[in-house]
């Protein structure tokens, strides 16, 4: 065994790992670390089963939930069937909901020594996080695509047409990408995975539910009808709806948008200081 | 010869009290390899994660093939390959998946890291386990694993912390043949252990690492010519047998024996024919020995020799809860019996 293996040791020694000036850019190898390191994360989610349970089941339970149990009871401002209301609320409490894994994901690895193994390979420092928001989102994709599926299964039509319809997913998943920088830091900021689904719940929990995500906000008091239009969820609610349904659009997306931007800008930073501090 | 490795005066300190590393230097001559040898908490992983780049040093300086392992770590980085003490792989991942990784991280092509996957499997003969995920993997085989991910781009420099701590004598030993095998290739190999027997087979020289400071430092051959080169372990009865069983063996020894409750030891330079004198004093003096071994001397051995006292041994030797700095140091236990790692 030595021998032989001592041989190609020698005679291939040409193959070895190019530095990181030669060949490539920075850009380019950084791209090509994200990649790598999203292949990764998807690998792993589909090789767990607790995956396909939060990913897909749970957003069907809630579509279900809502459209025969609580859904009789509920009237959708403007008449229309409750369907049609409710998969704008499902759609970005499915995302929100869904981004508490890149905080698990994180800690996990952060926990199992996989974080300090990386920092001694000659990768991207960016693409540990890059990868996993980037794996979250293709998850976030295959996700917003079951739930189209069961919902129009259960009654659910595009009001506002096509386009309108693709551009209000794609404002979904700009949010849940979004959402997964700032969930990043919780993970990164927690000293292991359990902990960090229970820092992150709390979080998500009041943003959700105080929000017009299942029901209309006229019947909740008033500082709270405030809060639960204003707050981010509730923002991206009400123009993942108008785009859905049809209605005014501009102001509501504009106001989706800054809030996107508004998250990026302040998460993304943030979890790389976070990340540089704790790997 | 020229140095693949040399820390100067690298210092470290954690959460403001616990020094790590307090002023360590050694050099490392391209193509040997270097054992850190010392026990639980004296500082052999806060070196490998500077020297590696993971770490930042508070002091002091280190050059892998002559990059400093700060200002240029990038570098470091693509000349280097790390094994840690705890194995960190991708437990959700196959072993070839974590293999190919590692290459694409090195930035190999796609089809050199996949024929490299397959060629590593086959050298740590995990060919058969290769499309398993590390989930159903023994902690042997993920060993094993570990290693071959970090030869993936075929560092010329490798790192190795505790290659072997926990595992069984087998898996010791087909690591151990391996380990042997990349040596005569060429590659550099630092390596930390608690085993002294390690250190002996593998490493051409050794420092001796106890809180942070290297306290001995040469080949094994020297070190073991400290301490005799076997130890003779005696036990007797009651505390007062062994008392006057010491002064019996007094002369016997290269060193006088220590007395630990019941039981004596002692280095001794020829060990069947310090055996029989050992037997034939005692029996002319009407002691009988409860227990009477020869054995191989270990790290306590070293210790012992070198400082006088033995280790501080904690308690779970391989528990990844080890370095999270939590258990500050305790005073030193002299002449405690901590059994030493074997
Ligand atoms: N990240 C850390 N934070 C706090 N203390 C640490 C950290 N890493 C190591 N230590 C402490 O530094 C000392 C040396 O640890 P380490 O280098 O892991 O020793 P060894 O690898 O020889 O067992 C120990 O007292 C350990 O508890
Ligand atoms: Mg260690």
């Amino acid at each position: 065994m030595t021998t032989t293996a001592t041989t190609t040791e020698i005679t291939t020694v040409s193959e070895g790992a190019p530095s990181p000036t030669d060949g490539g850019t920075r850009i380019g190898w950084a791209v090509a670390d994200t990649l790598t390191v999203t292949w990764r994360n998807l690998i792993a989610y589909t090789r767990i089963p607790e995956f396909l349970f939060f990913s897909t089941v749970q957003p069907i339970m809630f579509v279900l939930l809502f459209r025969y149990v609580f859904g009789g009871a509920i009237h959708a401002p403007g008449g229309g069937p409750y369907v049609d209301y409710l998969m704008a609320g499902i759609f970005v409490q499915s995302v929100a909901f869904g981004s508490i894994s890149t905080a698990v994901g994180l800690a996990e690895d952060l926990q199992k020594g996989l974080l300090e193994r990386f920092r001694a390979l000659p990768m991207a420092r960016v693409a540990v996080l890059a990868g996993r928001t980037t794996a979250d989102l293709v998850r976030n994709v295959f996700v917003v695509g079951i739930i189209t599926g069961v919902g129009y299964a259960v009654g659910f039509r595009i009001g506002a047409g096509v386009p309108a319809f693709v551009l209000s997913l794609v404002l979904v998943l700009l949010f849940a990408y979004a959402m997964s920088w700032g969930f990043a830091v919780i993970g990164l900021s927690a000293p292991n995975s359990e902990t960090a689904q229970v820092m992150a719940f709390p979080v998500l929990f009041p943003l959700v539910f105080a929000s017009p995500a299942f029901v209309p906000v006229n019947s909740m008091p008033g500082w709270l009808q405030a809060f639960a239009v204003h707050q981010p969820v509730g923002v991206i609610i009400i123009a993942t709806r108008a785009l859905e349904n049809g209605g005014p659009t501009a102001g509501p997306v504009v106001q989706a948008l800054v809030w996107c931007a508004g998250l990026l800008v302040v998460f993304v930073p943030f979890a790389i200081r976070q990340y540089r501090r704790r790997a | 010869m020229t140095h693949a490795i040399e820390a100067e005066n690298l210092e470290k300190t954690f959460g403001g009290t616990v020094r790590a590393l307090d002023g360590v230097s050694f050099a490392v001559e391209e193509g040997t390899v270097f054992g850190l040898l010392g026990p639980n908490g004296a500082g052999k992983t806060t070196a490998v994660r500077v020297l590696t780049t993971i770490v930042r040093p508070d002091a002091g300086a280190a050059r892998v093939l002559g990059h400093d392992v700060v200002a240029e770590a990038g570098r470091v980085r693509s000349l280097i390959g790390l094994a840690g003490q705890y194995a960190a792989v991708d437990e959700n991942l196959t072993g070839r998946e974590n293999i190919f990784m590692v290459g694409r991280l090195n930035h190999l092509a796609r089809d050199v890291a996949t024929k490299r996957s397959g060629e590593l499997l086959e050298r740590f003969g995990l060919a058969d386990a290769g499309d398993r995920t590390l989930k159903t993997y023994s902690g042997g085989m993920r060993r094993r694993l570990d290693l071959a991910a970090a030869l993936v781009a075929r560092p010329a420099v490798l790192f190795l912390d505790e290659p072997t701590t926990g595992l069984d004598l087998r898996s010791r030993n087909d690591l151990w043949e391996m380990i042997e095998g990349l040596v005569d290739g060429g590659t550099t190999v630092l390596l930390t252990t608690q085993y002294l027997e390690e250190a002996d087979r593998l490493a051409h020289r050794v420092a001796v690492v106890d809180h942070g400071h290297v306290i001995a430092e040469g080949t094994p051959e020297r070190l073991k010519a400290d301490l005799g080169a076997t130890v003779l372990a005696v036990g007797l009865s009651d505390p007062s047998t062994a008392a006057r069983a010491a002064e019996i063996l007094d002369k016997v020894g290269t060193k006088s024996p220590s007395i630990d409750g019941v039981s004596i030891e002692l280095p001794v330079d020829d060990g069947p024919r310090s055996a029989m004198e050992a037997l034939r004093l005692l029996d002319t003096q009407g002691v009988i020995p409860t227990t009477f071994v020869l054995r191989e001397p270990s790290l306590d051995d070293v210790f012992l020799a070198l400082t006088g006292k033995r280790t501080e041994t904690d308690d779970e030797d391989a528990d990844p809860s080890a370095a999270d700095g939590s258990r500050g140091r305790k005073g030193a236990r002299a002449g405690a019996t901590t059994g030493g790692p074997r």
